[in-house]
């Protein structure tokens, strides 16, 4: 078989793969929405369960997941942000900045359970915050951080050197230089960021187990100091430890958490493109 | 030839940076106020590490050995509580790329005063025309103050630094090979705006060709390889250049 | 201008502060998980903890099958995903027109936000049964329906990281390639491959760490029975994790007991797996910044 023959065979393999590899996505998300549709109601959004979860609507675990995610982007955006921003603009390479590098990766790569079993014995048991939205928050708040800072100090970083020079030399400081000129033009980046971050945050289950997640509450959560119902965790229970559920409804919520998810990952995919096109550079 | 007023006293100043790329070596050196002064020479010369000492921009770079004095009016600039961001008020600068903030060409030219704190408009708008008078492009950009800087053509962009600068009524104005990018027309235009300039403001320049020193220039520097060779006024020194690598290098024996 | 001196003064020091949350947190997430965890270690002998039974409720804590069965699920995963991964990597970097690349990569990143619950959902509910009727298995929950739907998990990982280190290769080596009279396949396998593959052995192992982490999926579909993993068929067979023997278990133990404080060592014992594994992709990273930023100057 000459070279142009293997060349040939191997572009179609390659090819195959690669249809192999997404094939699954239109199986998952189509089956997901082919068969959870039928229990898209109104009142399936708009309604408590009833009957032991087997009818009725997943309000609560709606607005429980909202709470969560917002609860993780007060606890991660600042902190998040600012430390990119250190790390773009004025961490210098010393043995400390390294150390921020490694721990950074190293929280990236800390297995979401594990997270939990922290936030239970910190936030929960040590601070005796109890299961609460302000405990799942936190710990939600931690598992997003990587990720925040890392877009965001590669969105400040790819700001041209250029603009902070013109700012100094008309008398800038550099907080002033980052405010009015490097932090603007890295907004869309950082948000693109911040956003892939929350979509994360949201459908994750794991962390919330043991701090914060429950499986029915009668009310919607007054205080943060309260459990909350929230997506991921309600479409874990009635899909293991709920007999007689019926397919629709577990399709139904999974529906209903992977739009949720799939919106953001959409949202900042459109401003991550419009950005490139739109830069001022 | 009487000597003119003594604007920055460069006074036996040398600089490494951390990488010992380049550097300065023992400068001593008058900028006369109100004239042309042409600090020339082959490239890594030292002479853009010398403008960016001049407002202290090379604060922001890693230097690992600064000594030696530079005064301004008299004053050592870099002593301890000097006053930098009033500095670089006062001595301005044009990079060699023509590079516009990322704004409208209005808020190009009042970016400068906002971070002084000025804020009233009339003050502003005064700001704004009297710059671009300055710097000749009133004409071209009355109608467009509100368009994107980055829209504007390379030698307006480089003009519009130039009434950036000049928008914070500065004392001196340093340019840095401000034409290597432009094309002769608008190279012509900025050296005609800088003859105008020098009645009010005291203008270092370094240029990017013997050819466009030795048509402005009232005072000369030749730089080369951190040292500063020779100094006088323009017209003696590059009709008849005292030191020997000063004549090669008008002459292009060596670039 | 006093007042905006220290304004600023004050903004540049908590973004200094925040700069240095990264090491106070991981420092903290490993004090947490020692505190809970080392009692274990004193409180039930470490032969015992090498044991091949993992039956709390008998004061048997044998973490054996545990490891064993999340290095099963894993590697099995790995098996997978790296050899599809770095194939889709290829295609998207080197092979695909633009059109393919751009509906390639959007779907790429749709994999990777889909929540582990819902992939683990679909697992148990359309893939298991699939796999019990393909394979005239008892049940469908086994080892082999995890590794497959944690391949696939991996696979976005892979694909992008490995993707970008093809992508960084310059179009110069490719060239030169070609000038020599290699066609673009022998090119790819030649040269480009091997100049990125420092990137792509991060990539890999950015994989292997997702995979072992990864909890709720594995829950869902791997039917959650501590054996000991000692045959092949053993892939066909229900099987436990570490990471699902936390999440399954933690919600039902006395606060302070024997059982609570293994849970917490084994989360323990993922810290640092993956710590080290972390580690090492990060090691590979920084030489390959130093490696083309001489291949630059």
């Amino acid at each position: 078989m000459n070279r142009q023959q293997t060349q040939r065979l191997g572009f179609i393999l390659v090819s195959l793969v690669a249809v192999l590899v997404i094939l699954p996505i239109f199986f998952i998300v189509g089956s997901i929405v082919w068969r959870g549709l039928p229990a898209i109601h109104w009142e399936f959004i708009t309604r408590y369960p009833t009957h032991g979860m087997k009818a009725g609507g997943i309000l609560p675990a709606i607005v429980g997941t909202f709470w969560l995610t917002l609860g993780t982007a007060l606890v991660s955006v600042p902190i998040g942000v600012g430390a990119g921003i250190y790390l773009a603009e004025y961490a210098q390479d010393t043995p400390l900045t390294r150390a921020i590098r490694i721990a950074i990766i190293n929280l990236a790569g800390i297995p979401s359970v594990v997270y939990g079993l922290f936030g239970l014995g910190l936030f929960v048991l040590f601070l005796g915050f109890g299961t609460s939205i302000v405990a799942a928050s936190l710990t939600l708040g931690i598992m997003t951080l990587p990720v925040i800072i890392s877009t965001t100090e590669e969105a400040v970083r790819s700001v041209p050197q250029a603009f902070r020079a013109i700012s100094i030399s008309l008398g800038g400081t550099r907080w002033q230089t980052i405010y009015r000129i490097v932090l603007p033009q890295a907004l869309p980046g950082i948000m693109t960021g911040i956003i892939l971050g929350l979509e994360r945050a949201a459908g994750e289950t794991a962390p919330i187990l043991f701090t914060g997640a429950a499986f029915f509450l009668p009310r919607l959560p007054h205080s943060i100091f309260d459990q909350t119902m929230a997506l991921p965790y309600h479409l874990f229970v009635i899909s293991t430890q709920v007999p007689g559920m019926p397919v629709h409804i577990q399709y139904g919520t999974a529906l209903i958490l992977l739009t949720f998810v799939l919106s953001m990952n959409f949202i900042a995919t459109m401003i991550r493109s419009r950005y490139r096109r739109n830069r001022a550079w | 030839m009487e000597q003119p007023p003594v604007k920055i006293r460069i006074e036996n100043f040398s600089l490494r940076y951390s990488d010992g790329v380049e550097s300065l070596h023992h400068i001593t050196l008058n900028i006369y106020a109100n004239q042309i002064n042409v600090l020339f020479g082959p490239a890594g010369g030292g002479k853009s590490s010398l403008l960016r000492a001049i407002n202290r921009l090379n604060d922001l770079v890693d230097v690992s050995e600064r000594s030696g004095r530079i005064l301004l009016d008299g004053e050592d600039i870099y002593a301890p509580g000097y006053d930098v961001i009033a500095l670089r008020r006062r001595v301005g600068i044009v990079f060699a790329r023509p590079v516009s903030l990322p704004l409208s060409v209005y808020r190009n030219l009042t970016y400068g005063l906002e971070l002084a704190g000025v804020r009233n408009k009339t003050l502003l708008d005064e700001a704004v025309e009297r710059s671009l008078r300055q710097a000749a492009l009133w004409d071209e950009m009355k109608d467009r103050l509100h368009d994107p800087a980055y829209t504007l053509s390379g030698g307006q962009q480089q003009r519009l630094s130039l009434a950036r600068s000049l928008a914070l009524q500065p004392e001196v104005i340093m340019l840095d090979e401000p034409t290597s990018a432009l094309d002769p027309i608008s190279t012509a235009k900025i050296e005609d705006t800088l003859q105008e300039l020098k009645q009010t403001y005291t203008i270092i320049i370094v240029p990017h060709n013997v050819q466009q020193a030795a048509r402005v220039a009232d005072w000369a520097s030749f730089f080369l390889q951190s040292e500063l060779i020779e100094h006088g006024p323009g017209h003696t020194l590059f009709l008849n250049p005292q030191d020997k690598r000063t004549e090669d290098y008008i002459a292009g024996r060596f670039g | 201008m006093q007042k905006k001196r220290s304004f600023e003064f004050l903004i540049e020091r908590a973004i200094q502060v925040s700069g240095i949350s990264a090491i106070v947190l991981v420092a903290l997430i490993f004090m947490f998980l020692l505190r809970e965890g080392i009692p274990a270690f004193f409180q039930v002998p470490l032969d015992k903890l090498l044991a091949t039974r993992w039956y709390p409720i008998e004061g048997r804590f044998g973490l054996l099958p545990l490891i064993l069965g999340s290095l099963l699920v894993t590697l099995s995963a790995a098996l997978v995903a790296m050899p599809l991964g770095l194939l889709t990597a290829i295609f998207i970097a080197e092979i695909a027109p633009e059109w393919a690349r751009n509906l390639l990569k959007p779907l790429v990143e749709i994999l990777a936000g889909i929540p582990s619950v819902v992939l683990g959902f679909f697992g148990m509910v359309a893939i298991a049964p699939l796999v019990r009727t393909v394979l005239d298995i008892p049940t469908g929950l086994t080892a082999f329906t995890g590794a497959l739907l944690l391949a696939w998990m991996a696979l976005p990982t892979i694909v992008s990281v490995a993707e970008d280190a093809l992508d960084a290769v310059p179009n110069t080596y490719r060239d030169a390639g070609l000038a020599l009279g290699l066609t673009q396949w022998q090119t790819i396998w030649r040269i480009v491959v091997p100049a990125a593959r420092s990137g792509i052995l991060t990539a890999m192992m950015l994989g292997v760490g997702r995979a072992i982490g990864e909890t709720m999926t594995v829950m869902m579909v791997t039917g959650n029975a501590a054996r000991m993993p000692l045959t092949v068929d053993s892939l066909f067979r229900p099987i436990r994790t570490m990471t699902a023997t936390i999440a399954a278990e933690m919600g039902e133990v006395a606060n302070g007991s024997t059982h609570y404080h293994v849970l917490f060592a084994i989360g323990l014992t993922l810290f640092v797996i993956t710590f080290i594994i972390n580690m090492l992709a990060a090691a590979f990273v920084f030489r390959q910044v130093r490696r083309s930023e001489r291949v630059m100057s």
